[in-house]
């Protein structure tokens, strides 16, 4: 009997060892990679558990919507949760300003009922990442314990002020850096004062740039600064343990430079706003009233393999839950006439390549 | 070896009578083009394990290997699961890594960056030539070389050429990689075409037209231009297959092959 109970004990004992890292807001990964989240479940889940550490995240923004907006007010939103140091930059003049918009964790009434919901959506929408269901339940159980590895937040509401000023939260104006070498250096402090990876890692930061190559910025012109910016970025992130979230207008610059921004991200998804009276599309998507906008997952950071990840779909439509948490879908094509159809007949194929059309599911 | 050569050895000629004889390739200058969608380091990983894997029989061959996209932990760790130890090949000096990362060549300091550099592989191509071993530079990759040289072609394409020059004296092996998809907008890029002119193989990875697929991950074009065999006849020979790359190795199979 005692053996039997040691067996048991020490069984559970690796198993609430696991969820230690959750702590802290990080997972660990497969290939000694180390997750981080990204603020929205979905995303995480659609890449197989958040963005991995060291890890450059392009995001290619609609010059017509601010949809990438979405994902970065998550993103750092996130980071105040967890007590992690962010620097975020931006074009605008007043950077701390844009602190206040930043949406707060969602505590609601209907918690458990909402969560189940979510959990079974969850299980629709991705069951092909069961094995990472499997990771999450016990974070999803601890609730009430300390830190969630992954929350959802309210659009509604201004995050808790105290989250803001008791962090350290860097703000920088694109505007005044007449060039890249400046806010790097920025960059570099920000990165050499989070605590070092030594196999045991107790923080992690997060810096998070808002439309790097915006016009009104002084070094918007030079192609090859702004490349070799983000090329030392990604090669100072990936040697500590931090995430870089970079939005960029990708039709600002030269097709050519675009591929090479491309290439640097470990990680790269685009928005795109949908227009509202697209009969066309409305026909052809289910649910298309309550899309805001279509997120396209066009790369996925591999860290110590050379295995590409496949999604199943490469396109998910953003939506707003209850007006006010953000939730990425599947696209559910409805029943199209042959006959009518044959418009979509090459694009409507179901291939993740982006060369088919503007659209692809 | 006991397994049969895969269809990239055999369209890269590698398995040429003796497998372990890597005579045919001294001096030669391979190209591998890759896109924003599928990447082609695989084909490195391939090529470093088939260059320093120690059951070669001419084990006296050494890789140089210039890393501008990855640190060494990530090749280390996916040639490990190939079943190729990159530390430990690294201090029986089979292989050499440079970190080039966090190279910074500013508007008028080439002289640091890149003219540095070849004078580093220089120096190690002399060396090792002299024990007389064969040595392969791989370079991962041009398109990063570029920006890291603040985007001067011309000093890239400096020292690519003097680092052809390398083949032709020492007859050492060139294998780089290249982003075709970064050149593909219309405007005249020197750079593809002048590497296209020096390359001997050309490999092509791609995605499929229909796109991406669980178990295909991609297609490659295997463009070997072959020599002249001393009568006049130019051999050349342009290979296509699928492909899905695993962990521990790469499937290569024909369209429609897989059963």
């Amino acid at each position: 009997m005692a053996t039997n109970k040691g067996r048991t004990s020490s069984f559970s004992r690796n198993f609430s060892a696991a969820p230690t890292s959750s702590i802290l807001g990080l997972k660990y990964g497969p290939n000694g990679t180390i997750f981080l989240s990204s603020g929205v479940p979905d995303l995480d889940k659609i890449l197989g558990g958040g963005f991995h550490l060291g890890s450059l995240v392009m995001i290619m923004e609609d010059t017509e919507a601010p949809h990438h907006m979405l994902l970065l007010r998550n993103f750092m939103s996130q980071g105040l949760v967890h007590n992690q140091p962010i620097l975020y930059a931006s074009p605008s003049t007043n950077p701390r300003a844009f602190l206040g918009t930043l949406p707060t964790t969602l505590v609601s009434k209907d918690d458990r009922s909402h969560n189940a919901d979510a959990e079974q959506k969850d299980l629709r929408i991705a069951w092909q990442y069961k094995k990472y269901l499997g990771e999450n339940k016990p974070h999803i159980e601890e609730r009430d314990g300390k830190v969630e590895y992954c929350n959802e937040f309210d659009l509604r509401k201004p995050i808790e002020k105290h989250l803001i000023m008791g962090n350290r939260v860097e703000c920088i104006s694109l505007l005044d850096c007449s060039s890249l070498a400046g806010f790097r250096d920025s960059c570099s402090k920000f990165l050499s004062q989070l605590p070092r990876y030594d196999g045991n890692i107790t923080s992690a930061g997060r810096i998070a740039i808002q439309s790097l190559c915006a016009p009104q910025c002084e070094y918007f012109d030079k192609d090859w600064d702004m490349l070799s910016f983000i090329r030392s970025l990604k090669s100072m992130v990936r040697s500590s343990n931090a995430v870089a979230f970079l939005t960029f207008p990708a039709s600002l610059v030269s097709p050519s430079v675009s591929k090479r921004w491309q290439h640097l991200a470990d990680t790269l998804l685009s928005v795109k706003a949908i227009p509202d009276e697209d009969k066309e599309l409305a026909n052809l998507l289910t649910g298309y009233q309550d899309m805001l906008g279509l997120l396209s997952v066009h790369k996925v950071a591999r860290f110590n393999t050379q295995v590409p990840v496949i999604l199943d779909a490469t396109t998910y439509s953003i939506k707003l839950q209850k007006r006010r948490s953000l939730v990425l879908e599947c696209l559910n094509q409805a029943p199209v006439d042959g006959s009518s159809g044959s418009s979509y007949g090459t694009s409507g194929s179901c291939s993740g390549s982006s060369k088919t059309g503007t659209l692809d599911f | 070896m006991d397994r049969p050569a895969s269809l990239l050895d055999e369209a890269l000629s590698l398995d040429d009578g003796d497998s372990n004889n890597l005579r045919p390739w001294r001096g030669r200058v391979v190209l591998v083009e890759d896109c924003v969608e599928t990447n082609g380091a695989f084909v490195l990983h391939h090529l470093i394990k088939r260059f320093i894997s120690p059951n070669l029989s001419s084990s006296d061959s050494v890789v140089i290997f210039v890393a501008f996209a990855q640190p060494f932990s990530h090749y280390d760790r996916i040639l490990r699961k190939m079943g190729c130890n990159l530390a430990v090949q690294r201090e029986n000096k089979r292989l050499i890594f440079f970190d080039m990362l966090m190279l910074e060549c500013p508007d008028d300091g080439v002289e640091g960056g890149i003219i540095a550099l070849y004078g580093n592989i220089q120096k190690a191509v002399e060396v090792v030539s002299s024990l007389n071993k064969n040595v392969t530079i791989m370079i991962d990759d041009i398109s990063l070389l570029e920006v890291a040289a603040n985007g001067s072609t011309k000093d890239v394409l400096d020292f690519m050429h003097y680092c052809h020059t390398l083949t032709t004296q020492f007859g050492c092996t060139i294998i780089t990689v290249i982003h075709e998809d970064i050149y593909s907008s219309g405007d005249q890029f020197t750079l593809p075409l002048q590497m296209e002119h020096l390359a001997d193989i050309k490999i092509k990875a791609e995605p499929l037209v229909t796109g991406l697929a669980a178990d295909v991950h991609g297609q490659l074009t295997v463009l070997n231009k072959g020599r002249s065999d001393g009568l006049g006849r130019w051999k050349s020979k342009i290979r296509n297959f699928h492909y899905r790359v695993k962990e521990n190795s790469v499937d290569y199979f024909y369209p429609g092959g897989r059963s």
